[in-house]
């Protein structure tokens, strides 16, 4: 079994699924319905105690406090950019951190979260990667990054995109992705859903068999030796491998693929760049989001200048595939994921 | 976790393959091993599985690649699916695995080899196909009895291969971890390759003190083992 961290003293209703909900309600002598009451009020009620649930009884009640805690965890510290993006820190044991961005833009407000502690790919970009992996969240651990935050009812669109390889969590995230888009849950489409992967196929494969949200793949650069530079991973998930198998799938109706490219000042910028992509994607309906790099402390790598970006989208948007360049948010509070989080398990070590 | 019919569609298809040993080299570490049916680089690996109605998993080879055989090292996993059974295999048995792939592959250029743990094995499988002419090997590990394959390595590499270890002592062994190693190394070699395997700690941590050190990350190739 993957080891989790969880705040809460005893087990958490919060991050269990109706069924769960409902195989526990039966277990401890309550109607079967006891279970939807219950993820009624987990997931859309501004409650945080079981005692708030009142539409159960008062004995019900009190089996269930004598056995579980609600199981939200509230955020130690905030840190809000002048763009208006906000950077939630949550802790784990351990004194471990793990953040969560919400990010609003016009008429959205962009929630995203991790879905690890910590992670083990060892990308040279990223800042997570140097902390190590310190373990597994939990559906509950998951959701609860955007339950509880003052944000939560204004919520639009959820990215898993912050600390972590979620497939790598597969069994959990799939889990958060049910409460999230479940009638008796969040109910969000899970068209406003996108889960990042950096390509951990077999997990790909399960998550697009079982989900509906939108899928992310991180590729930042097209060719094999660059990509197993920057990406350990590729060794045993080649990126070759990685779009054969999106190739086998229908996309570009409901559900979009997108890949993430981090352009770097002339290692992925170049013409070369832009031919080879078009190869690669031929046949897929897809976007591509170039990411400005926000530089980490000790990287040998540094981003591309706003000409060159802007050229390298307009090529590629010649060639026929949709390419945009994502604006970049929170760049005065450690926006880049990990950043914040290391620098509080430091201050803390 | 995908089923069988999700796996059909995938270029890394399984076969089964009939097991011909089983050595427990190390305590909770073992050697198996099957016929090589298929070329392969040393460096490569391939993807193991009980049934192949589960998810593999990836293993470095752990055998020359002119050798009949091919061969798989693991630490046996007691929270694990996969390890505990794998443990279990006597020849004669069936496990499911697909062709030799990856592109963690060595060449003639001078370099040096960096593992902790099972890490060794595809450094093992370079050095058995004969790739270890102009190499250093570094094996960082937490128990003296853990150094595998330490007498061929030594026999052969002599002062090229380098021993750390970080909770016991004995000649000839580094006390310490390879970073306090890499570290205590005044001037390291900036125009050769490196080449890590191991946990993602450990390649970040040795990648972040190489790159610190004046080592082009261009020059530095990492598998992780996750």
């Amino acid at each position: 079994m993957p080891f989790h961290f969880c705040l809460v003293t005893m087990e958490a209703l919060f991050g269990k699924t109706l069924n769960e909900l409902t195989t526990l309600a039966i277990e401890l002598g309550m109607p079967k319905f006891t279970g939807k009451q219950m993820a009624e009020w987990l997931y859309q009620k501004d409650i945080s105690s079981i005692e708030e649930m009142t539409n159960l009884s008062k004995k019900a009640r009190e089996i269930l406090s004598s056995k579980y805690e609600f199981g939200l965890v509230n955020f130690t510290k905030v840190q809000e950019s002048v763009d208006g993006t906000k950077k939630y820190l949550f802790p784990t044991v351990q004194g471990k951190f793990i953040e969560t961005a919400m990010i609003p833009d016009e008429d959205r407000k962009t929630v995203c979260v991790s879905s690890q502690v910590g992670c083990k790919m060892g990308c040279l970009f990223c800042m997570t990667g140097k902390q190590g992996f310190q373990g597994q969240l939990t559906a509950g651990e998951i959701v609860n990054q955007i339950r509880n935050i003052p944000e939560w009812h204004e919520v639009t669109n959820i990215v898993y995109m912050g600390m972590g390889e979620p497939f790598d969590n597969l069994e959990e995230v799939l889990k958060s992705l049910e409460i999230l888009t479940s009638e008796w849950g969040f109910a969000m489409s899970p068209r406003r859903i996108t889960v990042s992967t950096i390509g951990i196929i077999p997990g790909m494969v399960t998550f697009l068999n079982q989900s509906e949200a939108h899928l992310a793949v991180s590729m930042h650069t097209p060719f094999d030796d660059e990509r197993q530079k920057l990406m350990p991973v590729q060794v045993a998930y080649p990126l070759e491998e990685v779009i054969r198998e999106i190739k086998s799938w229908d996309f570009g109706r409901q559900r979009r693929v997108s890949f993430e490219y981090i352009v770097f000042k002339g290692l992925n910028d170049s013409p070369r760049h832009v031919q080879e992509l078009c190869k690669i994607l031929n046949g897929i309906k897809c976007r591509i989001n170039l990411i400005r790099f926000h530089p980490i402390p000790g990287t040998p790598l540094e981003g591309t200048d706003e000409n060159t970006l802007q050229k390298f989208k307009d090529q590629l948007n010649d060639k026929g595939i949709l390419t945009t360049i994502r604006a970049s948010r929170g760049q005065d509070i450690y926006a880049a994921c990990g950043l914040l989080s290391t620098k509080e398990l430091m201050a803390n070590q | 976790m995908p089923k069988a019919e999700e796996y059909k569609k995938l270029p890394f298809e399984l076969k089964e393959v009939t097991i011909t040993g089983n050595e427990e080299i190390s305590p909770g570490v073992h050697l198996i091993s099957w016929k090589r049916m298929h070329q392969f680089d040393p460096g490569q690996v391939v993807k193991i599985a009980a049934d192949p109605a589960i998810a593999p998993r990836i293993y470095s080879i752990c055998s020359g690649n002119d050798e009949p055989e091919i061969r798989v090292l693991f630490n046996v996993k007691t929270e694990g699916l996969l390890t505990p059974w794998l443990a279990g295999v006597i020849p004669g048995m069936k496990i499911w695995a697909t062709k030799p792939y990856g592109s963690f592959k060595d060449d003639k250029k001078s370099a040096w080899w960096i593992a902790t743990g099972t890490g060794i094995a595809p450094f093992y499988s370079m050095f058995r196909a004969g790739i270890s002419e102009n190499k250093t090997l570094i094996h960082g590990v937490r128990k003296l009895d853990q150094f595998y394959f330490e007498d061929e390595f030594e026999w052969a590499m002599g002062g090229r291969y380098i021993r750390c270890c970080s909770h016991e002592q004995s000649c000839n062994v580094f006390p310490g971890r390879i970073t306090k190693y890499l570290g205590e190394i005044k001037e390291l070699p900036t125009d050769i390759n490196y080449y890590l395997c191991g946990k993602a700690i450990m390649v970040v941590e040795v990648r972040d003190l190489l790159i610190s050190r004046g080592v082009p990350y261009e020059n530095i190739l990492a598998e992780i083992y996750f």
